[in-house]
């Protein structure tokens, strides 16, 4: 016997990893704005060590922590900083980077050496220490740490842009809006930045990832959030002593984690065949 | 003539080698008038191309301008400022080139690339400029203009796109078009109505044509003065139809000889077609002299010594070769 369900089969513009990517930022996103009405408790106040490290349940679906407090509310306030993070300073870093990348590329010369020879720096020296240092310039909170992490990461950005500016320089509708007249700026961002788009948003959604994971070191290190407040990196260090005797502890802010980078990269992906003209329309 | 509409004086363009410099093109000269239409006929590598870029100033490194003047219109452009010359282009001067398929943005619909003519050269608001880019769709014949102008690139033909990319280039009314091998990359019977199309547009705007090719029969086709390159000289510059019933210098028989004629095997029975021996010398390696003289029939001892000075034919035609006149 064979269970043949039939789905309808759906047919969404831009493909499923579209969807299914905006659907779980979405839901990050409003589980961040929405955490004061769907939060079960304050996920600062509310410690009762009377319910330290109580498993997942009915009461407390994600479980609760050594201070008693509960996992789900806190994963959900957690988003706030962890998503503003992830994003703002993501957003930074790309502006950085495909500036300098694309006036690098289209420019060469001088320009293109320095910009060069900048990228290579920052890629020396490991992000981290640089968000470190510049954070103990600026001291602990949640603007110095976006401000540190949007400075610190261009350098991926800049490097690919700069790459695909240099490959695309030579096609012929390059050659042909000089030859028409364009200027440099209307070339770079009306002919050039459109056709480079679609690995900048990878690189783009895989670095807010990876912002993510580095406000998790800094607030680990104590430079980040201040520890009451809670953020999936900051949870994450804290729960690393009971991986074993407590596994939910870092299992669900894991999971929020990984659910969030996914989707994000999904999105990504799904924005890229959207804004494709070739993949959305058909020769007609 | 009254004041040409473009006149090339003397041109020189080096090319940078390794700690040397090569003259990629040397005392070059020519005159195209108003609404008229030139030809500059040559092998690959005779540097025809990079006339036409030095033109529209754009020749990039290595390539550089060595001497010479450009003059446009009465005034002389070779030294003009960056900006000034990004305002003759696509404005008075325009080009269109060999490769259609690469020549427009994939990302952008067909429309909106005429279009961003009219707002770049002319300050057109946009709903005005898509109007008129319909109108330009229109006028180089594509069908149903109005779904045209929203397709991309890539839903078109190349014969399409190159007629989209005509009436890119003459969107703003040019005075003068440079036309790279625009019919290289197309199937035979589209040449035909392409090469048909952009003279009856041109003769209706009265722009000027530097039409570049290596296809003499296309050439002598749409222009009205032919001028023949060989290893970055011109050797030889007439009337159209002169070059085909006398060519004067050994190199433009050559070409002329080499083109199969409809009906000769019936005359003279089966023949193989003739052809110019040897191959076009290398930049580093130009032979002194008149530079045709290692593949020349008619070589002589001054050939390879003397550079032939230029002789006037009749009706403004050119020709340098030592045995001539």
């Amino acid at each position: 016997m064979s269970l043949a369900l039939k789905l309808p089969r759906l047919r969404l513009k831009g493909g499923t990893s579209l969807w299914v990517g905006g659907g779980l930022v979405a839901i990050a996103i409003s589980s961040a704005i929405l955490a004061p009405w769907i939060a079960l408790t304050d996920p600062v106040l509310d410690a009762n060590l009377m319910n330290a490290e109580l498993p997942p349940s009915w009461e407390f679906p994600f479980g609760t922590d050594a201070q008693g407090r509960d996992i789900y509310s806190r994963i959900v306030w957690g988003a706030r900083v962890s998503l503003s993070v992830g994003i703002i300073s993501q957003i930074c870093n790309s502006l950085i980077g495909v500036t300098l990348g694309l006036t690098a590329g289209y420019w060469g010369g001088w320009w293109d050496d320095l910009v060069s020879g900048l990228t290579n720096l920052m890629l020396a020296i490991p992000s981290l220490v640089f968000a470190l240092a510049i954070m103990a310039i600026l001291g602990p909170g949640l603007v110095s740490l976006v401000i540190a992490l949007g400075l610190t990461s261009w350098s991926y950005s800049c490097r690919i842009a700069r790459a695909q500016v240099l490959s695309l320089k030579s096609q012929g509708y390059i050659q042909a809006a000089r030859i028409l007249g364009y200027g440099d700026l209307r070339i770079m961002f009306t002919q050039i930045l459109p056709n480079i788009l679609g690995p900048l948003i990878v690189i783009a959604t895989l670095g807010m990832g990876g912002a993510i994971l580095a406000e998790a070191a800094l607030s680990f290190l104590g430079l980040g959030i201040r520890p009451p407040f809670p953020s999936w990196g900051s949870m994450l260090s804290e729960a690393r002593d009971q991986i074993t005797t407590a596994p939910w502890l870092s299992v669900f802010p894991g999971l929020a984690i990984f659910f969030t980078v996914l989707g994000l990269n999904l999105l990504g992906d799904g924005l890229r065949d959207y804004l494709d003209p070739q993949s959305t329309t058909r020769r007609g | 003539m009254t004041t040409p509409l473009l006149k090339v004086e003397n041109l020189r363009i080096a090319l940078a080698g390794d700690g040397v410099t090569y003259d990629a093109v040397e005392n070059v000269s020519f005159e195209i008038g108003r609404g008229e239409a030139f030809g500059l006929v040559g092998e690959s590598g005779c540097g025809k191309s990079i006339t036409a870029l030095s033109v529209m100033g754009l020749l990039r490194r290595p390539l550089s301008l060595a001497g010479g003047r450009i003059i446009l219109d009465g005034k002389e452009i070779q030294n003009v400022s960056a900006a000034e010359m990004r305002r003759l282009r696509g404005k008075r001067i325009a080009m269109i080139f060999q490769e259609p398929m690469t020549a427009l943005n994939p990302l952008s619909p067909v429309g909106r690339q005429i279009a961003e003519m009219f707002v770049l050269h002319e300050g057109a608001n946009w709903n005005e400029a898509m109007d008129r880019a319909e109108d330009a769709l229109r006028q180089v014949r594509v069908p149903s203009p109005e779904r045209r102008i929203k397709d991309y690139p890539h839903q078109l033909s190349g014969g399409m796109r190159q007629r989209v990319m005509i009436a890119i280039a003459l969107a703003c009314g040019p005075d003068l078009l440079v036309a790279d091998e625009p019919t290289t990359a197309l199937d035979v019977t589209v040449q035909a109505e392409i090469i048909d199309l952009m003279a009856e547009l041109c003769a209706a705007k009265g722009t000027a044509v530097l039409m570049i090719s290596h296809d003499l029969g296309l050439v002598a086709n749409m222009c009205q003065r032919v001028a023949v390159m060989y290893a970055g000289r011109i050797v030889e510059s007439q009337v159209a139809d002169a070059i085909f019933a006398t060519p004067t210098h050994p190199y433009t028989q050559g070409l002329i000889d080499s083109l199969p004629r409809l009906g000769e095997r019936a005359r003279r029975g089966r023949q193989k077609l003739s052809e110019i021996s040897g191959v076009v010398p290398s930049i580093a390696n130009y032979p002194a002299g008149c530079r045709f003289n290692p593949r020349c029939p008619a070589v002589t001892d001054v050939c390879r010594t003397i550079v032939p000075e230029a002789t006037p034919l009749p009706a403004d035609g050119v020709v340098r070769c030592h045995h001539h006149g």
